[in-house]
């Protein structure tokens, strides 16, 4: 943990330091020379202009969400700032208004998506532990195959679910978003999580294995902790996943007491589509979460991509 | 260590946003109806006389599930009250905007609901064709009901094959031209009479305001572009060749580019393709393909356009605090016919079908088809609501445009068509009749329009 606080995770702005001066240690090093390397004033520039570029939609949605109805509809959001009016209307009608309650679907969706991020990833560490330090037969092939699964579009596999979850009398209830959820991300996360243990160095495991470790030994206190960032950076990917999903919502969940946020989303505009202008107040709704999560953990997420070998 | 702290901190962090996030939400959510839909319904005549026919359904369910979303919805829930309290029958409503797309899907994984509310006949027939299994015909007090309280070309709509399946629910009437009372007492404009009246009427509109257009059009609508001219077309088909013709039009008996239908489309065209008659307040005739339906009468209330045709659900469209009504901002007379005698009007309307024939289901499809239900309906919805239920009483109806929508679904003097495009096969009727509209109004001329649609009607 120590190592976290003394490497800048990303290079940029110096963090501020109040300590005078000291030797820098070989990391930091690293940073201050990559800094000179990369900062070129045209690279600062276009960075700049990207960055721009790429807020300039987000904050004219941030814009319009608060801006009156009649407004939203007559005028582009630019034109707030010569005429600025703010109404809390729209985020009102978006959280309290309609039949639904909207603190419902707020806690569905936080329902499915908690299990539907855990059962996938504790599914997916054992299936790749298997696949990357057991031996039996036809592992390849069996490899390739689950790899192969994620070329199946999820689309064509609905109605054949839902029959079976209908068969099953397990429709209506949480059961169907879970597990279509779990059934959809367990390819690419046996393929990450396999990944990602195959990088950590066979004689670790065996040096385990030589002082006696038996395979749960070796899962939980060998490999569980180096696989932490793994672990984070899939969970987020799927967190943002199942959160912003809509169409396994929609046709596994579509009953009331268990529709996500998403589901009543694609709804607030309205029997007719007349009330578009809800929507921009109700995507800043949805994003709240998945913007304070990705924030919170951006440093799992960069470290989950980059990393994957060993750490000292 | 200090890393620690901070995690520690950012939880903090969260979980607080997260408690204020709640707390926000649980201040003022979910009250939904409340007092009004009680004070509302007690004035209904809350006697259960009506429903002791149904017989003892205490303790069951039934599952509704329709393309009618919040908050629409909100009135459809209300006026289950009257039916719930007095036969103990829960009613689950779930509206959802993917209603066409995913009712097959539910009925092909055998996750039917109970009911649905179907808005178009075309998707009844479609239904009723690909899942016989799966689909019931209407139950006989739902039929006596539907007998005795609807017009025989309601029950037209709903039957497949000879087989009644669903049965009438809301309508709406979408022979409107909205205007300003005041901008036409102003002028002294009168209200025409005849289609003749109302051509007069647009020429001099245009030579009085030339900084104005006398009409606006929108046929935006996202995936669905192009259907408000599609009304267009049907309304000018039931003016020029009279319902019998639009009848064998709709059923293909004459080709869709029939020379009667040309002639159609050119009367529509005397409006919305001349540049001195379009577009009010939004720009010339192509800019009807990119005005958003919704906001395509909105010119009325600033001057710049004098009319607009719209059904007489558009009245929810008009900004909060609008009057609707005949001497207020603003207000619709009905689009006239060729002469003071013939009264032809196009509307549309909902159906429900059932997908199972329990008792409580066809109790509630009886319900749904009598006047305590209209009436009860009437009472909890806003603005914006019809049936065309002959046991409605006018009086509780919200607004003066309704009564009038009303006035004219049930006058016997109306020759009522339902919309064409809703009882034409999906491809077409939401298909290849939007986009050639859509075409037809940016360039495209009416003959070749019309013949990419015959074309692709197989």
């Amino acid at each position: 943990m120590s190592q976290a606080t003394t490497v800048p995770d990303v290079p940029g702005p110096a963090p501020t330091k109040s300590s005078g001066p000291r030797k820098l240690t070989k990391a930091e090093q690293r940073a201050v020379d990559a800094k000179t390397r990369l900062s070129s004033p045209w690279a600062s520039v276009i960075a700049i202009v990207i960055a721009i570029l790429w807020s300039v939609p987000t904050l004219g949605l941030f814009v319009t969400s608060f801006r009156p109805e009649i407004d939203i509809r007559t005028s582009g959001w630019w034109t707030f700032f010569r005429d600025p009016a703010v109404t809390w209307a729209n985020y009102d009608a978006v959280l309290y208004g309609g039949s639904t309650n909207f603190i419902d679907v707020f806690v569905n969706t936080i329902v499915i998506t908690l299990p539907a991020v855990i059962i996938p990833i504790t599914l997916a560490l054992l299936a790749a532990y298997a696949f990357a330090w057991l031996d039996f037969p036809g592992r390849n092939m069996l490899f390739v195959a689950v790899f192969a699964l994620q070329i199946v579009p999820i689309q064509i596999t609905m109605i054949p679910l839902l029959t079976q979850y209908n068969n099953w009398g397990i429709v209506g209830s949480f059961w169907p978003i879970w597990l279509s959820h779990t059934i959809f991300a367990l390819p690419l996360a046996i393929f990450l999580l396999h990944n990602f243990m195959m990088d950590i160095p066979r004689s670790l495991i065996e040096a385990a294995r030589v002082d006696g470790a038996g395979h749960v030994k070796i899962f939980f206190q060998v490999l569980l902790p180096l696989l932490v960032p793994a672990i984070a950076a899939f969970g987020i990917f799927q967190f943002l996943w199942v959160w912003n999903d809509l169409l396994v919502g929609l046709v596994f969940g579509s009953a009331q007491e268990v529709a996500p946020l998403t589901v009543r989303l694609a709804d607030l505009t309205g029997t007719r589509g007349t009330a578009w202008h809800l929507l921009s107040a109700g995507a800043f709704v949805a994003m709240v979460v998945p913007v304070t999560v990705f924030l919170l953990l951006q440093r799992y997420f960069v470290r989950g991509l980059l990393a994957g070998g060993v750490k000292g | 260590m200090r890393s620690k702290t901070t995690r520690r901190l950012a939880m903090a962090t969260s979980l607080g946003l997260a408690g204020v996030t709640l707390a926000a939400c649980g201040s003022g959510g979910g009250s939904g109806g409340g007092e009004d839909v009680d004070e509302a319904l007690s004035s209904v005549d809350v006697a259960c006389e009506p429903y002791e026919e149904y017989g003892d359904l205490e303790g069951t369910s039934v599952s509704v599930y329709t393309s009618i979303v919040s908050p629409e919805d909100q009135a459809h829930i209300d006026a289950f009250i009257p039916f719930e309290d007095c036969t103990g029958v829960t009613v689950e409503y779930e509206g959802s905007r993917q209603f066409e797309t995913q009712l097959p899907v539910r009925l092909e994984s055998g996750n039917a609901p109970d009911m649905a509310y179907v808005p178009q006949p075309g998707l009844v027939e479609r239904l009723v064709t690909d899942f016989p299994d799966s689909v019931f015909p209407v139950g006989e007090q739902a039929e006596a009901n539907v007998d005795e309280y609807y017009n025989e070309s309601w029950k037209g709509y709903g039957t497949v094959d000879g087989t009644y399946y669903a049965a009438p629910l809301g309508a709406n009437a979408k022979s409107f031209v909205w205007y300003s009372p005041g901008a036409f007492e102003e002028n002294g404009y009168e209200v025409p009479e005849t289609w003749d009246d109302l051509m007069a009427l647009s020429e001099q509109i245009a030579s009085d305001h030339p900084d104005a257009k006398p009409w606006c059009a929108g046929i935006e609508s996202g995936n669905a572009t192009g259907w408000p001219a599609t009304d267009w077309l049907e309304d000018m088909m039931l003016r020029t060749a009279g319902p019998d013709v639009y009848d064998q039009w709709v059923e293909h008996e004459i080709p869709f580019n029939d020379p009667q239908v040309v002639e159609a489309l050119d009367m529509a065209g005397q409006v919305l393709k001349d540049e001195n008659m379009v577009n009010g307040g939004l720009g010339g005739v192509e800019s009807i393909a990119t005005t958003p339906f919704g906001e395509a009468g909105l010119p009325i209330l600033d001057g710049s356009c004098f009319l607009h045709r719209q059904a007489s659900f558009y009245q929810a469209n008009w900004p909060e605090g609008t009057n609707v009504a005949e001497d207020g901002d603003v207000f619709a007379f009905y689009l006239p016919g060729n002469d003071t005698e013939t009264q032809p009007l196009l509307g549309g309307g909902e159906f429900t079908l059932m997908f199972a024939d329990r008792p409580e289901v066809q109790a509630l499809q009886a319900y749904l088809a009598s006047p305590e239900w209209s009436n009860a309906k009437a009472k909890v919805s806003p603005p914006g609501w019809v049936s065309a239920n002959s046991g409605l009483d006018p009086a509780n109806l919200k607004s003066p445009i309704d009564q009038l929508a009303y006035e004219l679904l049930t006058d016997e003097a109306t020759t009522f068509r339902f919309d064409g495009s809703d009882l034409m096969p999906a491809a077409v009727g939401t298909g290849s009749f939007w986009t050639g509209m859509t075409n037809w109004i940016t360039g495209e001329d009416t003959q070749s329009v019309l013949d990419s649609i015959e074309n692709s009607w197989d």
